[in-house]
């Protein structure tokens, strides 16, 4: 397959390929950190995690149109209005779902399972009964349409680029509130002796709640963000559930340090295989391969302990 | 009570008994009698026929993921209906319908179609989208005798004395594409892509052996699972083999992602290099995509929303009157909106509601009212229609840039391509 | 078994609750529902072979599976292959390139029947398959589980991801398995037709006796030394362990014969509905059979089949009339089990219904037993043991 081309051209290819991993591996990250910070730092899952992502894309989709009828000077900076906006606004509905019933659940995961599986439910028809069951299309702003050429050959699409940035400060940002900031140092001794913590003054349900609005805040923003590169549907939110979930626990929840490498490591074998073989073949080999690593060492791969 | 409020009464309200009261009793009693020997002619099955009323039903998924491609079709048979009512009705008879919601659940299709056959004994069903549901209620509508008319383009490879198939077989929809794309774009190379289940990939298949049979070739195939949202990797892939056409058979929600990546990974379709040239995507589907995402692609159906003919511009007035002026108007609705009229005609020139009937009467029904111009039921209860190619602009909507000058046969079976 | 150990296994409380569910499903429903309505409760009853499995594995392990459909779809697949092969005969099929094959295989370009098919001519390996494929898949996945401890999230998580890779791998390979369509238009079984209304009412009581065979299963498992175990496990896992006892084999026990009763029960299903499809292996119909059970209440094997039959009757209904309403009343459901109600109905049944039966029962006792009245004095019923039912 290979000689067909000149080694011009298989650098090209290899350097796209490369790309085209690197996108898939920020996609990822956005999609699991929300999620990581949730389960790995609290031990809830929640499974409405999708609906908060299409919650920003929901938002994303007003704030545009809203522009373009109101504002349309200002259309090329929408989308950072967009971002925040998705981040508020997934965020508040995170702690208005912790304050009615996610704090009664946190000593039993898998109610929290089923209850949030509930949510996404109620969230998926609200979505319907609001937008409709048709899926809306999303204008882009003129600069992030479009691909940036490196070399001849080489052409990176700039919301690729976009998205990779956008994960950068998102994943530098988690860092520094968690473990350079005195929240962070809060949260995390909730985390490891939530009666000591409690003990020592720290107001536990407060840290909870924003724990979790901060996990479904930047829900929000990996969902405005997806709005460049997928659908925005009620029902779309189901299309990433399974893949989060597997970087996470990939990661050794335990760990966001993990969840970058679980999803650096899913989305690379994901890619390369993609190119050599066909979609759906690559697809069930990647989670085939993922199972069959959290069978070996069901703590992921970075764990601090054995989970149970 | 009918017969005295009818026939007159007096004050003291002894009218049955008078003389004139008795013959008028008698007379309205045979010509109910009579008239009710007529109906049993309409209707020797038990269906829900009466003197004034006939039930059909309805049968598409308003909720679940499906509901999203199947609300055009519940709105055009609802048009037609309300058309058809408009103007007199079937046999002197006002259409009753009963909608059931498959709730994109083919057990749930199957579930509700033997209800709306076997309880609500319904005279003809419209419904389906995905050749799933179709398959789960096939065996249900053909152990009961039931009518279905189903309106989705599929893959063929099948002919059911229960169903009529008022969208366009494979064949149809896939040859005249290419033959157009090989003649007028002098494409040589094809790049296939589409979702992996049985529709692309056997249209595919189709697309492939006619491509070779031109001389022509194949330099890639893929499938993605359904839903799938990263394409990057095929983008990269096409770049690379350089086809000259892409020919993609892209679904659901992985259509929006894949033309939003192709857009932003520098493939520009108005360049046409490639070409990309689709079966799957109707002005419904633009809507979620973004006609600025898709601009430049062409698609082979069999019906725009552009059509330049009186009957469609009626048409679309009529839909855009009734759901509103910013509706779309895909090819599967328009199949949908065929339904009623086709069945109207069956049982017109069957004289009767009788499934039986109906289906001996339906083969060679024409239908000049047609949005799409004219179509005709085949004796394997598929339709003669024109296949045509459409470029998509900016705004949603496809030009029409070419337009087969005869009707395609319908051949469900196609020999040399299985 | 000797006297004693029979009593431990039905107490006098349980034999109450047998009968009801006996007459209920075998007397009541059978003469007050027309066939059509007769066979959508015998699938209902299918999916409460999932929540009885559930009720052992989840309730008393503590393991939550969200793959059940995983089971339910091979056994039901299993049925399935055996009676496509039988309507597939090279009469019926002569239309087709190739005669001999199913249909499906057929519009795939196959042009023979794939190795993997060939045993299932059989009716007697039939049977067996369909209770060993899932339980041999089930064992694998619970002995790389289980005896690393793995529990809890993480194997539920794990679960999905197997119900996700199955359904996309029957999608794709269409050719072998009948894809998105599933494998449709099942008709005879040995000659005999099960589409007609004889055939439905025959079914429906074999799937009943099926249910109840496992129900009793069920029954011993949870009367027996294992079932106290479970508990045990369930609540201080740790100390069990350290007991002495292998904790992991008891939980690759219980999730084995969880997965064997989902693929009775979707062989069950094959057959009453005529057909079986990969929408029932994913995710979302797995999450599904979970809500039955918990809304049943997840302690109590009668619960289960109480609650499948209401959630499942509640969705025909309403999703007929209110559709849009109808999810979001199971969005709501979900939560209010686990909010409101952990226990389920049976937990309500047993809080607020049982008392009261019985400070009704007590007064008509003591109202006969006064002289002049017929039943000589007793004293109140003696309490319920804490256990559900």
């Amino acid at each position: 397959m290979f000689s067909d081309y000149t080694s011009a051209e298989l650098l090209s290819i290899f350097a796209m390929q490369g790309f085209a991993g690197l996108i898939l591996f920020s996609v990822f990250v956005l999609m699991a950190l929300g999620l990581a910070i949730i389960f790995g730092q609290m031990g809830v899952i929640n499974m409405a995690h999708g609906e908060f992502m299409i919650l920003g894309a929901y938002v994303t989709y007003l704030i545009s149109n809203l522009f373009a009828t109101y504002l349309p000077s200002l259309f090329g900076i929408y989308f950072f209005v967009a971002m925040i906006v998705s981040f508020i606004a997934a965020g508040a509905l995170g702690a208005l779902v912790e304050w009615s019933f996610i704090r009664f659940l946190y000593q039993r995961p898998l109610d929290t399972l089923l209850a949030t599986w509930g949510l996404s439910l109620i969230l998926q028809q609200i979505y319907r009964s609001v937008f409709g069951a048709r899926e809306v299309g999303v204008t882009l702003p003129d600069w992030l349409m479009g691909s940036v050429p490196l070399s001849e050959t080489i052409e990176i699409p700039i919301n690729g680029l976009f998205v990779m940035g956008l994960t950068l400060v998102i994943a530098g940002g988690v860092y520094f509130l968690m473990f350079k900031s005195r929240w962070g140092c809060q949260v995390r001794a909730v985390v490891q002796n939530r009666p000591m913590a409690a003990a020592v003054g720290i107001n536990t349900a407060k840290i909870d709640r924003i724990t979790f609005a901060l996990g479904c805040g930047i829900a929000g923003i990996a969902g405005s963000a997806f709005t460049m590169i997928g659908s925005t549907g009620p029902t779309a939110g189901q299309l990433y559930i399974v893949d989060t979930f597997l970087v996470v626990v990939f990661g050794g929840a335990a760990s966001l340090l993990g969840t970058i490498a679980s999803a650096f490591t899913i989305s690379q074998a994901q890619s390369t295989m993609e190119f050599f073989l066909s979609g759906s073949m690559a697809k069930v080999l990647t989670l085939l391969t993922v199972v069959g690593i959290l069978m070996i060492r069901p703590q992921g791969l970075f764990a601090m302990k054995v989970r149970k | 009570m009918n017969l005295v409020s009818k026939f007159g009464t007096n004050t003291s309200g002894f009218s049955i008994i008078t003389r004139r009261g008795v013959i008028k009793t008698i007379a309205a009693v045979c010509a109910g009698w009579i008239l009710q020997a007529g109906a049993a002619e309409v209707n020797t099955t038990g269906l829900a026929v009466t003197d004034k009323e006939v039930t059909v039903g309805i049968l598409h998924s308003v909720t679940g993921t499906m509901a999203i491609s199947e609300t055009g079709s519940v709105q055009a048979e609802k048009l037609a209906i309300k058309q058809i009512n408009a103007m007199g009705g079937v046999l002197g008879r006002q259409i009753k319908f009963i909608q059931e919601d498959g709730a994109s659940d083919w057990p749930t299709f199957a579930e509700k179609s033997k209800k709306l056959l076997v309880n609500d004994k319904v005279a003809a069903v419209f419904g389906c989208w995905t050749s799933a549901s179709r398959k789960a209620v096939l065996p249900v509508f053909e152990q009961y005798n039931g009518m279905l008319y189903y309106p989705t383009f599929y893959e063929g490879l099948e002919q059911s004395p229960n169903v009529i198939y008022t969208g366009q077989e494979a064949t149809q929809q896939i040859i005249a594409g290419i033959d157009w794309v090989v003649k007028e774009k002098g494409a040589k190379t094809f790049y296939l892509l589409g979702s992996d289940y049985i529709w692309p990939r056997t249209s595919n298949k189709i697309a492939r052996k006619h491509i070779e049979k031109l001389g022509l070739k194949v330099v890639g195939e893929e499938y993605y699972p359904l839903g799938h949202t990263q394409f990057n990797s095929v983008i990269n892939k096409i770049k690379l083999t350089k086809p000259d056409v892409i020919y993609a058979i892209v679904v659901g929600g992985s259509n929006v992602a894949f033309y939003k990546q192709l857009k932003a990974a520098g493939i520009s379709l108005p360049k046409e290099k490639p070409l990309l040239l689709t079966i799957s995507v109707t002005e419904d589907e633009i809507l979620g995509i973004g006609g600025e995402n898709i601009e430049g692609a062409y698609a082979a159906m069999k019906y725009f929303q552009s059509l330049d003919n009186p009957n469609n511009k009626a048409f679309v007035e009529a839909f855009k009157a009734e759901y509103g002026k910013d509706i779309v108007i895909g090819d599967v609705t328009q199949a949908a909106y065929l339904g009623p009229w086709l069945w109207k005609a069956a049982v017109e020139k069957a004289g009767s509601f009788d499934i039986d009937k109906v289906r001996a009467a339906s083969p060679g029904i024409e239908l000049t009212t047609a949005p799409e111009g004219y179509v005709k039921i085949h004796p394997n209860h598929h339709l003669w229609s024109k296949t045509r190619v459409g470029l998509a602009q900016k705004d949603g909507q496809y030009k029409l840039v070419y337009e087969t000058e005869d009707l395609m046969e319908p051949d469900p079976f196609p020999k040399g391509y299985q | 078994m000797s006297r004693q150990s029979l009593k431990t296994l039905f107490p006098a409380s349980d034999i109450t609750y047998w009968i009801i569910l006996g007459l209920l499903l075998g007397v009541v429903l059978p003469l007050t529902l027309d066939i059509f309505r007769l066979n959508l409760v015998g699938k209902y009853l299918t999916y409460a072979f999932v929540a009885v499995g559930l009720v052992l594995c989840w309730g008393y392990g503590g393991i939550l599976s969200l793959g059940q459909g995983v089971f339910f779809g091979l056994g039901g697949y299993c049925m399935a292959m055996f009676l496509k092969l039988e309507s597939s005969d090279p009469e019926s099929t002569k239309i087709q390139s190739t005669p001999g094959i199913p249909d499906f295989m057929d519009w795939n370009q196959l042009t023979e029947l794939p190795w993997f098919w060939e045993p299932f001519y059989s009716f007697p390996f039939t049977l067996i398959a369909i209770i060993a494929v899932p339980t041999i898949f089930a064992y694998i996945i619970a002995v790389a589980m289980f005896k690393r401890r793995v529990g809890g999230v993480y194997f539920a998580i794990i679960t999905q991801a197997i119900a996700s890779i199955l359904t996309i791998l029957i999608i794709g390979q269409q050719g072998y398995t009948g894809g998105v369509n599933g494998i449709t238009d099942l008709r005879t079984l040995m000659g005999w037709d099960i589409r007609s209304d004889s055939a439905k009412y025959i079914l429906y009581y074999v799937n009943f006796f099926f249910l109840m065979s496992c129900l009793l299963v069920a029954q011993f498992v949870r009367k027996s030394k294992l079932g106290r175990l479970l508990v045990a496990m369930r609540g201080r896992e740790d100390r069990v362990r350290f007991s002495g006892y292998d904790v992991s084999s008891f939980k690759i026990f219980v999730f084995c014969l969880g997965a064997a009763f989902s693929a009775v029960g979707g062989a069950m299903f094959t057959l009453q509905v005529g057909f079986m499809s990969p929408s029932f292996v994913g995710i979302v119909p797995s999450i599904e059979m979970v809500i039955f059970c918990a809304v049943g209440g997840r302690l109590s094997i009668f619960g289960a089949v109480y609650g499948t039959l209401l959630v499942n009757w509640a969705k025909t209904t309403f999703s007929e009339s209110f559709p849009e309403l109808w999810l979001f009343a199971m969005g709501a459901l979900f939560i209010g089990v686990v909010m409101a109600f952990p226990s389920g109905l049976a937990g309500v049944y047993k809080k607020y219904v049982e008392p009261w039966l019985i400070s009704v029962a007590g007064h008509a006792r003591n109202f006969l037993s006064k002289p002049g009245n017929a039943i000589p004095s007793v004293g109140p019923l003696s309490k319920q043991e804490g256990v559900s039912p």
